[in-house]
């Protein structure tokens, strides 16, 4: 009886010291899980900081520019009213910078020629414009702040340095003491650089903007939605409401899938054969890219707008029938409207893809050179992630902090349009 | 409200037939990397200064620019191309085949090849051809045999070169720089071997045999971006890479060129051919387009003038090397005239 008694309790304390042995253990297995769990996140968050650090860290010297002040006496000699646009205004501008200067040679011609590269080639189209705009202004004398060229915004900003030996410079020693001299007057300021946004490319970068790219990715992912979007619904609608379930849509189901995994320069070379050099079609339009990249968004959005299709439960399609609704009208009516969260998240999240997708449009040539932005869908264009292409391959020093600034104007995009398709999913969501 | 979307769609497949067929009325440009921002400057210039709509100038390599020029005439084909080398005697018969039959050709300067290095690299840097090749050829001669290459530090290939690693980046087959750093450097640097030059070989065997860059890791192929082989040089200062002039002189104060034969590159040593390396650019105009494509005629005047081409032009202060006052008159006249070329050989 005793006998019993001890070893029932022996019995219950020695599984009372497995169970907490192996409760240490599965804890610790759990700890474990956790720990790794935090610690591939945490290197995941650290690669973004870098590579959004380092992006920040060359690019933020690209939203300013460095420009200079002048008060320019526009010589009627130069300039003729009769003549215009015609001009010499880059010697305008010349003669105004030489006369800050006393000691500078205005007949030789090598002396001015240093001199005014210290202005951008845009400052003589500004001046131009605005004399255009009112002829009234030749013969007096004007205030124009125009961009300083590359190399001495560089300066200014301090990317190149002056102990550097004058011959491995852009700029000569003469060139620093005039802009020093400038800066000491207070001509030299370094205001927001607008340029990025409201010019076009440019083969200067201090004139180089992004206006030609924003405009052509925006016609290209319009173009993209308008095809993608009705046509990537209905084919979901049909295949998720109306097809048997045989052999040919089990087919077809594995062929979407299997094409949304297709790389994205096979859709370019398939335009290159087909809509360029088969239909016609020009070259480097967004007209051409937004199709190529509607073929590339069109899986995406059937995948997910199948997937909305079929979250919406049984019942609502059965009540909807049985009160006599056709099929039509049930998929119409109501499945449709209420799976339509999920597929404009679907869609957005596609037209993401699509905006940062480069290979077919290298392809299709819009990573041309293009000083004007497009007006109409069949103008030539390039598109943002192109316009990043051309500008990292660009020899000027200037392009390497716009490459970087361009990649930061791509990604704020990409995160506006997830941050759209986050909010509709909560905002819109209804739950069974 | 699918359906209305689908209709929308339609209307403008529609339109865009239409507008595939509709008058073009800016001059398109394709080609060569090389002569690509020289073309850049012009279309930029041009456009600013005349108002005229802006030229639309696509970089697609020699080979690629010409398969495009010479697709045919008419609207939806480039009036111009590119080339960092002569037309071959194929690409003219290409041309010739699809009806493009009067073409001119410019030669609008000379472009040098620069091997560069880390100004933090301490030694001073001056390389034979023939040192070239040894150091980067796949196969050369050690002890009269013809085999792979074994070198791996430079003065393993002469006791006077710095006991450096031999590491260089360069261009992909791909590009018209790999191509001319091939028959410019390589080409040059294997004819001058003693095993070639006794051994009596042609130029064709040289071609056959010295063509191949090595592949077992001195020499890395690092993309068509030069601004990366730029910035990678910065970080291994013992590493050169191969690129054109135009880099190595917007990086002066960061690179350093590798003397070839005793001679620096410079705008002065490129347009002599006393710096081994280097080569010319030219392009092609399309005879049929102009005074069809509006403004053409303008554009190439832009392109001949004196403000971009000569010695001090916009063009010169982009890097590349000028012609002689004489060879640029001819070229303008030449030009002007849309003198046809001959038939290349």
């Amino acid at each position: 009886m005793t006998d019993a008694t001890q070893s029932a309790a022996h019995d219950a304390e020695g599984r009372y010291k497995l169970i907490a042995r192996s409760l240490v253990r599965r804890r610790g297995r759990q700890a474990r899980m956790k720990f790794y769990g935090m610690a591939a996140l945490g290197f995941a968050f650290l690669m973004l900081a870098i590579l959004v650090g380092s992006l920040l860290m060359s690019g933020y010297r690209a939203f300013t520019q460095t420009h200079v002040t002048l008060s320019v006496f526009v010589d009627p000699e130069e300039v003729k009213v009769e003549r215009l646009p015609r001009g010499d205004f880059d010697d305008v501008l010349a003669a105004s910078l030489a006369e800050l200067f006393p000691d500078v040679d205005t007949g030789s011609r090598a002396e001015m020629r240093e001199l005014s590269s210290i202005l951008s080639n845009g400052a003589q189209f500004q001046l131009r414009d605005m004399i255009v705009d009112d002829p009234e202004l030749i013969g007096t004398t004007v205030t124009v702040t125009v961009p300083v060229s590359d190399p001495f915004d560089q300066l200014g900003k301090g990317l190149v340095l002056r102990e550097t030996p004058e011959d491995q410079r852009r700029v000569t020693d003469q060139q620093i003491a005039w802009f020093d001299a400038l800066d000491e007057r207070g001509a030299i300021s370094e205001p927001f650089n607008w340029a990025l946004f409201t010019h076009a490319d440019s083969r200067f970068p201090e004139l180089a903007g992004l206006k030609g790219a924003l405009i052509g990715s925006f016609w290209a992912l319009l173009v993209c939605f308008l095809i993608s979007f009705p046509l990537g619904i209905g084919a979901a609608i049909y295949l998720e409401e109306f097809a048997p379930k045989n052999k040919i849509s089990d087919f077809i189901e594995i062929n979407i899938n299997n094409l949304a995994a297709v790389p994205s320069v096979v859709f370019g070379l398939l335009a290159l054969a087909v809509f360029i050099n088969w239909f016609g079609m020009p070259r480097s339009a967004p007209f051409v890219g937004g199709m190529t990249l509607a073929l590339m968004t069109l899986p995406t959005i059937i995948i997910a707008t199948r997937a909305a299709l079929k979250a919406v439960p049984p019942s609502i399609r059965e009540a909807a029938l049985g009160v006599g609704a056709s099929r039509q009208q049930v998929v119409f009516d109501h499945v449709l409207p209420l799976a339509m969260p999920g597929i404009l998240t679907g869609t957005i999240i596609g037209l993401a893809q699509a905006l940062g997708e480069t290979a077919p449009l290298l392809l299709i040539g819009m990573n041309a050179f293009i000083t004007s932005a497009a007006s109409t869908p069949f103008d030539s264009a390039t598109a943002l992630p192109t316009q990043i292409f051309i500008w990292a391959d660009s020899p000027e020093r200037g392009f390497v902090s716009r490459t970087s600034a361009a990649i930061l104007v791509l990604l704020g995009f990409l995160i506006l349009m997830n941050g759209i398709a986050v909010f509709l999913r909560n905002r819109l969501h209804r739950s069974w | 409200m699918p359906y209305s979307k689908f209709l929308l769609s339609a209307a403008a497949i529609a339109v865009a037939s239409t507008a595939a067929a509709q008058s073009r009325d800016e001059i398109r440009i394709v080609g060569s990397s090389t002569v690509f921002p020289y073309t850049q400057a012009v279309a930029e210039q041009f456009a600013s200064s005349t108002g005229a709509p802006s030229p639309i100038v696509e970089s697609t390599g020699t080979g690629g620019g010409m398969q495009i020029f010479c697709a045919g005439i008419g609207e939806q084909h480039p009036d111009l191309t590119g080339a960092s080398r002569a037309m071959k005697a194929s690409e003219y018969e290409l041309c010739l085949e699809n009806g493009v039959d009067s073409i001119s050709e410019a030669l609008i300067g000379y472009d040098g090849l620069s091997i560069a290095m880390s100004r933090a690299n301490e030694n001073d840097w001056d390389l034979s051809l023939e040192q070239i090749y040894l150091a980067l050829g796949a196969q050369v001669p050690v002890n009269g045999e013809w085999v792979d290459n074994p070198y791996t530090m430079w003065n393993e290939i002469d006791p006077s070169l710095p006991e450096v690693e031999i590491l260089a980046y360069g261009p992909p087959p791909t590009s018209g720089t790999r191509d001319a750093f091939v028959e410019l450097a390589m080409h040059a640097g294997c004819e001058e071997l003693e095993f070639v030059k006794e051994g009596g070989f042609d130029g064709k065997w040289v071609k056959e045999n010295c063509s191949r860059m090595r592949t077992d890791g001195p020499f890395v192929e690092a993309g068509e971006n030069d601004n990366l082989i730029v910035q990678r040089l910065n970080a291994d200062p013992n590493a050169m890479g191969i690129f054109g002039y135009s880099f190595l002189y917007e990086n002066l104060d960061t690179l350093k060129a590798v003397n070839i034969g005793g001679v620096a590159p410079s705008a002065e040593t490129i347009g002599d051919f006393s710096y081994p390396i280097s080569r010319p650019l030219y392009f092609y105009v399309k005879n049929a387009h102009r005074g069809v494509i509006p403004n053409l005629e303008d554009f190439i005047a832009e392109y001949m003038s004196d403000d971009a081409l000569a010695s001090g032009g916009y063009l010169s202060e982009r890097g590349l090397v000028p012609l002689t006052d004489e060879g640029r008159a001819k070229l303008q006249e030449a030009m002007l005239a849309g003198a046809p070329m001959e038939a290349p050989k």
